[in-house]
């Protein structure tokens, strides 16, 4: 699409709106294929859902094709690793899926199927196995499944990384710019001002629907929990196998334990998941069903001090894949959107395969099943 | 109610009148950093009344309790630089 009659001379090549993860990593994109890029933003970098969020680089495996995207941005990441600045509290600290009772344990061994049958490397832990991996774990636990090469980083900075290097190659950021629309020459800000550019890419996260219509981004409210620094209790990201279950429930509010420690010993508690609640404001009722099952898992956890719950809203679409390439009914705009809890995961994939198609490139992995316009958008893990 | 009591700082025993905040006897030793902030800051008591949590200390092997609302008991243990 780019290289033909949608190429500007006076403007940008392309204009990103959202200078979250996934607006910053197609920034970057972009500057490396030597496209003429701007990313505009209302607020500051990574100031939204990606701020709000764990930062946990995770190959999922609910569906071929979230598995597929997860899997190749994770070896990005960690490609990328060695480059990342120390503020980014880059960790490959490895994912423990926990198994509470033996089907979860039967669970374990069809993950460790799929992982080990696509080349990722997993080891199934026992009960001593796991408590020796996680001593602060409560007994009684059945087992566990290592994910090596999952990691932890600090979404703000690592965006911000992002951002910098883009910056370095050319690409210009504007903050404090408010879009109001897309329009077909670029978008168009609150005070009438259109910022010219070839493509416009909407990476506005819980806000992309307000941008264009015909996309459904639905805003699933979290919580997140960060205690002060406890070096050496916890040495994972550990999540229960039961967050799968209720996870993705799109009926009803659901917590899971899922907890991640942050390289200075810091430790981030959380899940929750809420759909239709747009109150940024935290639930304490649901703060303690939270914090209850995070103590259900590692007792331990009652004697440490928090210092700060929040709240975020991760953009969310139906079929939990999110939207990569041109509007269907527009061809000057794309979107990069709707990454729901997995943004920072799969942001660098989401760039490449995002200019991949911009520039007619061959992908890396097949980027059909995120084009918007896929067929009905059904639930992938169906 | 005994008029003093024992406790340990750092290893070594420090005697105090009863009812002295953990904070008054750490200093009273002859403390005056009481642990370090994330960049390497010296950190030492500074509000005195729960607020500020820069008195943090580790007490009978429990990390960051604010040692200015917490009591001295006979035999409590307290390590400064948790």
């Amino acid at each position: 699409m780019l290289g033909h009659s949608k190429m500007t001379t006076a403007g940008f090549d392309v204009a990103i709106v959202g200078a979250g993860v996934v607006g910053a990593a197609c920034a970057l994109e972009c500057a490396r294929a030597g496209l003429r890029v701007i990313v505009l933003d209302r607020d500051p970098i990574g100031g939204g859902t990606t701020g709000a969020g764990m930062g946990h680089l995770v190959v999922m495996d609910d569906s071929e094709a979230q598995f597929a995207l997860t899997r190749f941005s994770c070896s990005l990441w960690n490609e990328r690793g060695v480059e990342l600045p120390p503020e980014v509290e880059y960790q490959k600290c490895g994912t423990i899926w926990v198994a509470a009772d033996e089907v979860e344990m039967a669970e374990v061994h069809r993950k460790q199927d799929f992982y080990s049958s696509r080349g990722v490397a997993v080891e199934v832990l026992d009960y001593r196995q796991l408590a020796e991996a996680e001593p602060n774990l409560r007994e009684g636990l059945v087992g566990g499944l290592l994910v090596r090469d999952d990691s932890v980083l600090y979404p703000p900075c690592a965006t911000r990384f992002l951002i910098e290097k883009a910056q370095q190659q050319g690409a210009v950021l504007r903050l404090n710019s408010t879009v109001a629309s897309l329009g077909s020459h670029g978008p168009v800000l609150s005070d009438g001002s259109v910022v010219s550019a070839g493509i416009t890419v909407n990476a506005a996260g819980i806000s992309s629907p307000q941008l264009v219509a015909g996309i459904e981004v639905q805003p699933r409210k979290g919580h997140l929990l960060i205690t002060d620094r406890y070096p050496g209790f916890l040495n994972h990201q550990v999540v229960e196998l039961g967050y799968l279950k209720r996870a993705h429930s799109v009926t009803s509010d659901s917590v899971a334990f899922n907890v991640q420690p942050r390289k200075n010993g810091q430790i981030l508690i959380g899940s929750s998941r809420q759909y239709g609640n747009r109150e940024k404001g935290i639930d304490a009722l649901l703060l303690r069903q939270m914090i209850r099952q995070a103590t259900e898992y590692m007792p331990e956890l009652k004697n440490l001090s928090t210092i700060r719950a929040w709240t975020g809203f991760r953009p969310a679409t139906r079929d939990n894949l999110p939207f990569i390439g041109p509007h269907p009914n527009n061809e000057n705009i794309c979107l990069a959107t709707g990454h729901e809890g997995l943004g920072i995961t799969t942001s660098l994939a989401t760039a490449e395969l995002l200019v991949d198609q911009l520039l007619k490139r061959p992908s890396k992995i097949p980027y059909e099943p995120y084009l918007p316009g896929r067929s009905g958008e059904r639930r992938a893990d169906a | 109610m005994p008029e003093f009591v024992t406790i340990w700082i750092n290893g070594s025993a420090v005697r105090v009148p009863a009812g002295t905040p953990v904070s008054i006897a750490v200093l009273m030793a002859g403390h005056s950093e009481f642990r370090r902030s994330v960049s390497g800051e010296p950190r030492g008591p500074l509000c005195g009344m729960g607020i500020c949590m820069e008195c943090r200390v580790q007490i009978d092997n429990q990390a960051h309790c604010r040692s200015c609302q917490i009591l001295c008991q006979e035999g409590m243990t307290v390590r400064t630089h948790d």
